[in-house]
């Protein structure tokens, strides 16, 4: 009941100020105020924990400051650039990212469609689908990956025994296809869902009327449905191009980064707590956020009204 | 797929009975073999068989007899909780006034909150460690609250804004008409429309405070503070000469069962609130 008090008390602060330039009425100040007092929490919180600390690694990026040597803390300027960005591990591991993310992403856009093509028009135990969909979403990554190592190391396995017993998380193609095939089960179902609540939105009357007019299975998908789901298909492509970036709970288990299959998350983990290198950590912190930052400029660019956000104060 | 106006026959029926099963098996294979593993037994753990011959509770008495599992446990089921329940808080009264109010400055806050939600973890690892080791958060419960309710914030306010869209507010004018109280009509006629949309929403940022790891292991160095995903992950077995493979699958399926619960019980609101923040475009 706090909030209905704070309207009352801020709307009369306001009433005694002078009221010259005063367009809005009382209660619409009132509103403003407690519109500002209830985001206020959220917004502080957000911003303390993002927007400073990517600032203060803009300023340790410039340093050198290797927490092994305190003592030799100091402007270096862009040297942390130059040697990350002239160093082999740093390429192999961006290009292990965009290799991983690549591929991750078209396998589950392309199953994920099939996955909610399935649940949307099942005839038959619809629920036990979704159900079952929703555990790979929910479970712990690192469950998962403990899973994922297990069934493929040599001797424990199931699917090593299957493969004919070779060691496949040992050598650098190979792990990295497990890696991969462990992010697509792991997210398929959440980009299913996602496309699902597009799926929803194409009119049943739309598909009837396609197939009246001959269209065939494929003709309507293509044709009528895709379209019509450009949107919802965009927000998922967006969503998880930026989050397979981000790839680090399944390689750190199923590879922990040798055999060169680091990612560039899994780089700077390495160089932060591994290396204890602030400086150079700090570095590879700024330039994915640049990255990252990039990618999401060309999507939004790309594709303006499809991205959400862009919505609000449709049906208020 | 000839779904469409088609009549309902068996053979239909039987193929996507077909399709389905393929479904189910896919979600659940992972997941029954890490199952399998936690129940068998020391001598038939390198066997490779997907069902175990030789059933045993051992790996699970062995993990709660360490302190390492337990109060990784005490420490995931704690932080997510205050996480979740400090997040739901704030992204409700955030999402109200998203939903509700008009005041300059909204848009922004939807666009700060939509940024946030596409940041790179990774890149606040070095300056949190940073920082968190300077006011003395490191390897503290509030050093992996604080991110946690960050990146939980974005996820709720979406969803709770899109919750509040569509409850019929003039209802809470109609209650004042007949005479109820601002208090009452919030507490008869509000609350009970808006509970459905806070639940769900506290289902989904505690699956995502429960999952984390990048966080969790940049962020602790003790068993102080470390959650299980990371315990998990320095696991050595319950004696130090020991393969830790039973351990750590005893320990996983742990963790996992919450996330089966809720899956099993609230599959309907779980897929309604994923679904409902982000597709509205």
């Amino acid at each position: 009941m706090s909030q209905t008090t704070t309207e009352k008390s801020g709307a009369a602060v306001k009433a005694v100020e002078p009221k010259k330039k005063v367009v809005l009425s009382e209660g619409k100040r009132a509103e403003r105020k407690l519109g500002w007092l209830l985001c206020a929490p959220a917004a502080f919180i957000m911003l303390a924990v993002t927007a400073w600390p990517i600032i203060y690694s803009v300023y340790l990026s410039l340093q050198r400051y290797d927490l092994k040597f305190p003592d030799r803390q100091e402007f270096v300027g862009l040297d942390n650039y130059v040697t990350v960005l002239s160093s082999p591990y740093w390429w192999n591991a961006v290009w292990v990212t965009v290799v991983m993310t690549v591929v991750s992403v078209v396998i589950e856009l392309v199953l994920g469609m099939a996955l909610a093509l399935i649940m949307h028009r099942t005839l038959v135990g619809r629920g036990i689908v979704r159900t079952s969909t929703l555990i790979p979403y929910g479970i712990v990554t690192v469950v998962a990956a403990f899973s994922w190592r297990y069934a493929w190391t040599p001797g424990t396995g199931y699917l090593a025994e299957l493969m004919g017993g070779d060691p496949v998380l040992t050598e650098k193609i190979p792990a990295l296809a497990v890696v991969i095939l462990a992010e697509v089960w792991k997210t398929t179902p959440f980009m299913a869902l996602l496309l699902m609540a597009g799926l929803a939105l194409v009119p049943d009357d739309l598909l009837k009327a396609a197939a009246l007019d001959g269209a065939s299975g494929w003709q309507r998908f293509t044709k009528v449905i895709l379209p019509l789901m450009k949107p919802a298909i965009l927000v998922a492509l967006l969503f998880r191009t930026l989050d397979a970036f981000r790839i680090f709970d399944n390689l750190f288990v199923l590879t922990g980064g040798s055999q060169g299959t680091s990612s560039v998350s899994m780089l700077t983990y390495n160089n932060l707590i591994k290396g204890l290198n602030l400086g150079i950590g700090s570095t590879m912190s700024v330039l994915i956020f640049i990255a990252v930052a990039i990618i999401a400029f060309i999507f939004i660019k790309l594709f303006g009204t499809a991205a959400p956000g862009s919505d609000d104060g449709g049906k208020r | 797929m000839a779904g469409i106006g088609g009549a309902e026959t068996t053979a239909k029926k039987t193929r996507w009975g077909i399709l389905n099963a393929v479904v189910v098996i896919y979600a659940l294979f992972p997941v029954l073999w890490i199952v399998s593993l936690s129940f068998k037994s020391k001598e038939t753990l390198a066997d490779g068989n997907f069902i175990p011959r030789d059933w045993t509770f051992d790996n699970y008495s062995n993990i709660f007899a360490t302190t390492e599992f337990v109060r990784a446990l005490a420490n995931s089921i704690g932080i997510a909780l205050i996480a979740t329940a400090v997040a739901v808080v704030f992204g409700t009264m955030a999402a109200y006034a998203i939903a509700r109010l008009d005041f300059p400055g909204k848009s922004l806050l939807v666009g700060v909150s939509l940024l946030i939600a596409m940041f790179p973890q990774v890149s606040l690892v070095s300056p949190l460690f940073e920082i968190e080791r300077s006011l003395g958060l490191f390897d503290t419960w509030p050093g992996l609250i604080l991110p946690y309710i960050t990146f939980a914030l974005p996820l709720a306010i979406y969803t709770l804004s899109a919750f509040f869209r569509e409850i019929p507010w003039e209802l809470e004018k109609a209650a004042k008409m007949d005479g109820a109280t601002p208090g009452q009509a919030f507490r008869r006629v509000i609350a009970p429309l808006a509970a459905p949309g806070v639940f769900t929403t506290a289902i989904l940022v505690f699956i995502f405070c429960w999952n984390d790891f990048l966080f969790a292991i940049s962020l602790t160095s003790t068993e102080k503070s470390r959650t299980v995903p990371v315990a998990l992950s320095f696991f050595t077995g319950s004696s130090q000469f020991e393969d830790p493979t039973g351990s750590i699958a005893a320990a996983a399926v742990v963790i996992t069962i919450p996330i089966i619960l809720f899956v099993l019980f609230f599959q309907r609101r779980i897929v309604a609130g994923l679904t409902s923040g982000a597709v509205k475009g």
